[in-house]
């Protein structure tokens, strides 16, 4: 085989595999390219093959973890660990305060009504209870819900949005908004589930909430689930707001536009003072804040009919954005509600988690919501009365304990209790030892046949940390007679007496 | 309505009492009362306007009666039922015959109008059984669990579905563009306004808005009457695009596909509904403080006994909402420093839950074991981020039965890893319990598997029972540190007393307690219905997803606008069902979502079978490959003898032919093939 054989037959491998090149659809197209690009330049064409190889080694290279930190580990090590990882114990010991919480636990026999049984057989005075218009052994109101669970079962068996929104959840909401005077209403399943709900379906990450300092348990996880940027004011301190408002403004002045919410509580939860309303809706339209108003406290109780803290101090209730309550406690049905504008329920409908994620409201509680509605607007003296009732109870308690000072407002029929600081200060009380004192107190009604309870918190992980100071919980209900109240009012007084002077 | 045959099988009737002197008849066909003349004793009480009055009036009516029956010859009172329709009786038996004993032997009674109108009521609450053979008991048979097989359609129809959501999106888009120059008044909440931020993002409105418009007419039908074998549908219509609805005025009744109605206890009448009546009549309406406070009464405490007996736990916590039962419990088990190890298609609320634990939370491809290990292994090896310090503890979510998907958790899988990686174990049931294993007891119960092995049991009480709220079941020293730890106990409403004897009087009847027999046959009927209509579905060619055993049958309808359609047919054929789709399923998957109940009868799956065979060739929805059963058989005649199945099985052409049953065959063979492995 000579130079020349070889060379041809080069060449004639070299033309087939030109030709082979050419056959490839969009060979033609490639070596266009080339061409063109190659324009006698060829330093441009080397950078464009250095590209080119750039971009081959980077798609062929190892993958590697974007994590941070992880320690490349063998299977045996991996193993190990496992062996040695001991996690800790699903749930803790009880402290003693938590073991004492449930041994004292008020099991109640038989119907909760003013006069309630217990489970060691004595009957008492039932001021723990939510029932202050004492509709729970209202006969009429027991054959409406009997009538309601003949006709459409106990539960409704599905969520509102999968055949579970049953007519009378469509009246209980057409009540509650014309009962307020809003556009419309929208009912959840339950109470403490509905403005943890509310919350972070409108508020969302970047979204900017200025809350009480004192807003209940519920709020705050409403709050913590939204991821919004919150800035709290000092409890019921109308300058404080108005300064963050202000701030909070200032700041965010030269931002892009976000929703700006105020979120507070008619009457509160953990003090049971009342909100300065027109005050706050001052506040809102000048700095342009939508509100948040959580009536679960104040529904039903305040106004010269129940309707609430909007009525009470003469606000018109479409002033609030969203006004939320409850229609458990003393309406004795179940579940909350929110109310507002169309737009504002309609998106709850399809966004907010308690509401498209749960079954609905069992229908019997359902109609009981409606038809205790329909009571309170048409006898605004059962209002009256419960007024009468608290003033009487108000009286035998805050003026002439030396111990204790209610915090609640004088219309609240919910009274909080709290121990004197004089007298924290004196006895130097840590909050546990006040906590056992009061319960004590409340064992000590107990055995002198009244029925209150402490006002019962829970500490949560979200900062800042709130501090509820320890308290006793009176409930009013007009079941008892102005003279049954008062007598439990001395009670009440001497218990308080009794347990907390003998403490040295 | 079907009509029940005769005398032997109204016994089986699960709506009625069985035949028991002791039992309460109710106003059912007195036949039951024991005497020699039951054809007339049962005519005298359907016409007397007595029948009409309380049930124990009438038990006592029967008891005074039947004992002078046999001296006085009573004339049956000639009623225009007895007219139309005479009695057929074979009984022999003279006035003069003391054998009380002897079963009655009439043939046909014919019911008088109220009868009959009660009748129709109760069945359309819940179905009486058509044939004794209609039962089946669900439990995992053994072996590994396998994966459901995840069917999938041709290209074309992804592609299609595809498409179809680009086409919606562009519309929208366009109609956008005009809207917001035209139609500003329908753009207000999406806009900053005077200061005001936008209350909905238009972006996240844009699906609401533009999409789920378009078919809100399946959604939020509102209903009336009791959820149980049928449902009420409250007719509406719409002037303005599904953005309004008004209501007609009229109503249809439907065959309910769509409640969580498992065992059927959705019923205004029988045992529960007659206890949580005089519940509430002794009780009130609800018990008006938290838990904490003063809202525990005694019926607390005994549902609460009677739950954690029935899933087999030594204590437990009843909430009054099942999502709040979820959304309240993680943060008084895990916090920060622990880790939640979480299936991807976990339920909304334990992602609210979870979120608010401060715990740090990763997740599993669903279902999968192997994943699950692999994220454990390096959980457990790396440890915390950054810090490296151990996770203090590892809590594995999952639920029992997925409530979209039709699956069921692999627990045995769960079991063998827990006890490698000693991690805690929480089991949602909020659809399992009630409604798979051989006593209703949930997943633990369908495995064979020890309650102790699971740390946390949750579940609902809104579903198979018919009640409302929730329950967690773990050991007696966890409830009772979670009593003062939860904030559900703290500040949610007590459940009512009326949910709380719904409860306790399904448990009891589940439990066999209560009119005995009867739980047993709405297990069966349940495990028997489920399976029959996955059954019939896969025949003919539909796609559907989960495990045999699940009472929730999704049938996969891919293009969006299958949805409307496949909704607005079946309402056409007075069904109704739920259909889902984007963002609670992937984009393409869509689905409908059958929830078969103890409730419904074998003729109510047929005429359901009839109504998807008919849909589905309309709407070309048979797209199965065979992959997942449903196959023919290799020769019709030949049914392979049961000891030989599994060779029989391994036997046969390894070729998958898409299954096409004609609905007739469906129909025929169902029954005795649906006890058999589904393939």
């Amino acid at each position: 085989m000579d130079i020349q054989e070889t060379q041809r037959l080069l060449t004639e491998y070299l033309h087939e595999l030109a030709a082979l090149f050419h056959r490839v659809p969009g060979s033609a197209i490639f070596l266009r390219y080339v061409k063109s690009s190659y324009q006698n330049d060829p330093i441009r064409s080397a950078v464009e093959l250095f590209l080119f190889l750039f971009a081959v080694r980077y798609l062929l290279a190892p993958k590697y973890s974007t994590k941070p930190g992880v320690v490349q580990l063998s299977e045996d090590e991996i193993d190990d660990l496992v062996d040695e990882w001991t996690p800790e114990p699903l749930v803790g010991k009880p402290t003693p305060l938590e073991a004492m919480e449930v041994d004292k636990r008020t099991v109640i026999v038989g119907p909760v009504g003013p006069k309630s049984k217990l489970a060691n057989g004595r009957t008492v005075m039932n001021l723990g209870s939510y029932n202050f218009y004492n509709f729970n052994t209202n006969e009429s109101l027991k054959e409406k819900a009997i009538q309601t669970l003949r006709n459409y079962g106990v539960g409704p068996c599905g969520p509102r949005g999968f055949y579970g929104t049953q007519d009378v959840h469509m009246k209980t909401e057409a009540d509650v908004a014309s009962f307020l005077g809003t556009a419309s209403c929208i009912i959840y399943a339950q109470a403490f589930s509905t403005i943890s709900s509310v919350i972070p379906a409108f508020s969302k990450r970047g979204d900017i909430i200025v809350a009480d300092k004192g807003v209940s348990f519920a709020i705050r996880k409403g709050i913590q689930i939204s991821r919004s940027i919150v800035r709290w004011y000092e409890h019921n301190d109308m300058e404080d707001l108005e300064r963050v408002l202000a701030k909070v403004t200032k700041e965010q002045a030269r931002k892009p536009l976000t929703r700006r919410f105020i979120i507070t509580e008619g009457l509160f939860e953990s003090y049971g003072d009342m909100v300065d309303l027109p005050k706050i809706i001052e506040l809102k339209l000048k700095y342009k804040f939508r509100l948040i108003l959580d009536e679960t406290w104040s529904f039903g109780v305040l106004g010269r009919t129940g309707r609430g803290v909007t009525e009470h101090q003469n606000v018109d209730a479409a002033e609030v954005d969203m006004i939320v309550g409850s229609l458990a406690g003393p309406l004795i049905a179940g579940g909350g509600f929110c109310a507002g504008s169309e737009e504002i329920v309609h998106h709850q409908r399809i966004s907010a988690a308690a509401y498209t994620f749960s079954a609905a409201l069992p229908a019997l509680l359902s109609t009981t919501a409606s038809a205790t509605i329909n009571m309170l607007q048409n006898s605004p003296e059962t209002v009256t009365q419960l007024r009468e009732h608290t003033k009487a109870m108000w009286a035998q308690l805050d003026p002439r304990s030396d111990w204790v000072y209610c915090t609640s407002a004088p219309e609240n029929p919910m009274m909080i209790l709290v121990l004197k600081p004089e007298v924290v200060h004196a006895k130097k009380l840590s909050e546990d030892d006040q906590q056992f004192l009061l319960q004590d107190i409340v064992d000590e009604c107990l055995a002198n046949g009244v029925l209150i309870s402490r006002l019962k918190t829970l500490q949560d992980n979200f900062e800042p940390k709130q501090v509820v100071e320890p308290a006793l919980k009176v409930c009013v209900t007009i079941g008892l007679t102005r003279k049954e109240i008062e007598k439990a009012g001395t009670i009440i007084r001497h218990a308080i007496t009794k347990v907390l002077s003998k403490r040295k | 309505m079907p009509r029940r045959a005769a005398g032997p099988s109204l016994t089986n009737d699960p709506s009625n009492a069985p035949f028991s002197s002791s039992v309460s008849v109710k106003g059912g066909i007195a036949i039951k009362a024991p005497s020699v003349k039951p054809s007339r004793l049962s005519q005298l009480f359907s016409t007397s306007p007595k029948s009409r009055a309380e049930p124990q009036t009438v038990q006592g009516t029967v008891q005074s009666l039947s004992g002078s029956s046999h001296s006085s010859t009573v004339a049956p009172p000639i009623s225009s039922a007895s007219l139309s329709l005479p009695t057929i009786s074979l009984s022999t038996a003279t006035a003069g015959n003391p054998n009380m004993d002897e079963p009655p032997t009439t043939l046909f009674q014919p019911p008088s109008p109220e009868e009959a109108r009660r009748l129709a009521k109760q069945h359309a609450q819940f179905g009486p059984i058509g044939h004794h053979s209609h039962r089946y008991s669900s439990r995992h048979p053994g072996g590994p669990f396998p994966e459901p097989i995840m069917d999938e359609p041709p290209y074309y129809y992804l592609l299609t579905t595809y498409i179809s959501y680009l086409i919606l999106i562009a519309f929208g888009h366009v109609r956008d563009f005009f809207g917001k120059r035209f139609r500003e008044e329908n753009y207000r909440h999406l806009k900053p306004r005077n200061g005001y931020g936008a209350l909905n993002s238009d972006f996240d409105n844009f699906y609401v808005r533009r999409l789920k418009l378009r078919i809100n007419d399946c959604f939020e039908r509102p209903v009336t009457g009791v959820p149980g074998r049928y449902i009420t549908l409250i007719d509406r219509a719409t002037d303005d695009h599904n953005r309004h609805f008004y209501l007609t005025g009229t109503t249809t009744d439907t065959l309910n596909l769509s409640s969580y109605n498992y065992l059927g206890f959705a019923q205004s009448e029988g045992p529960c509904a007659d206890i949580a009546e005089a519940t509430l009549r002794k009780y009130g309406i609800t018990s008006p403080s938290t838990r904490a406070e003063t809202g525990t009464q005694d019926l607390h405490v005994e549902v609460e006994d009677l739950v954690a007996k029935f899933v087999g736990k030594e204590a437990s916590m009843v909430f009054s909402m099942g999502f709040g039962t979820n959304a309240n419990i993680f943060p008084a088990l895990v916090n920060k420093g622990c880790l939640i190890i979480s299936d991807e298609l976990n339920h909304a609320s334990i992602r609210f839950g979870a979120r608010l634990s401060g715990a740090s939370i990763a997740m599993f491809r669903h279902n999968d074991m192997r994943d699950l290990e692999a994220k454990l292994r390096e959980a457990i090896s790396q440890g915390q981020p950054r810090t490296h310090r151990p996770w203090k503890k590892i809590l594995v979510v999952v639920e029992g039965l997925y409530s979209m998907e039709g699956s069921m958790c692999n627990l045995p899988g769960l079991i063998e890893l827990k006890r490698r990686y000693k991690y805690n174990l929480f089991i949602d049931e909020a659809h399992s319990i009630g409604a798979v294993g051989p006593r209703g007891r949930g997943v633990c119960d369908y495995f064979g598997i020890d309650t102790n092995e699971v740390d946390v049991l949750m579940g609902t009480l809104t579903k198979s029972f018919g009640a409302n709220g929730g329950y967690i079941a773990a050991d007696k020293t966890m409830i009772d540190k979670l009593r003062a730890t939860n904030s559900g106990v703290f500040y949610g409403e007590a459940p009512a007393p009326a949910v709380l004897a719904q409860i306790m009087s399904a448990l009891r009847l589940i439990q066999g307690e209560l009119v005995p027999g009867q739980g047993e046959e709405r297990l069966q009927r349940l495990a028997f219905n489920s399976r029959y209509l996955r059954l019939g579905l896969k025949r003919l060619g539909f796609i559907v997803y989960g495990h045999d055993d699940s009472p929730i049958i999704p049938v996969l309808l891919f293009n969006p606008a299958k949805m409307p359609a496949f909704s607005h047919e079946m309402l056409k054929r007075k069904i109704s069902v739920v259909v889902v789709g984007y963002p609670a399923t992937p984009l393409v998957s869509s689905r409908a979502r059958f929830c078969v109940s103890a409730a419904h009868t074998k003729e109510d799956l047929d005429r359901i079978l009839t109504a998807c065979d008919e849909i589905g060739n309309v709407l070309q929805l048979k797209f199965s490959t065979g992959i997942a059963g449903g196959a023919l058989p290799a020769n019709e005649e030949l049914t392979p003898p049961p000891e030989m199945e599994k060779a029989w099985h391994r036997k046969r052409t390894p070729k998958v032919v898409p299954p096409r049953w004609p609905i007739e065959d469906v129909i025929r063979r169902g029954v005795q093939d649906v006890k058999s492995p589904l393939f």
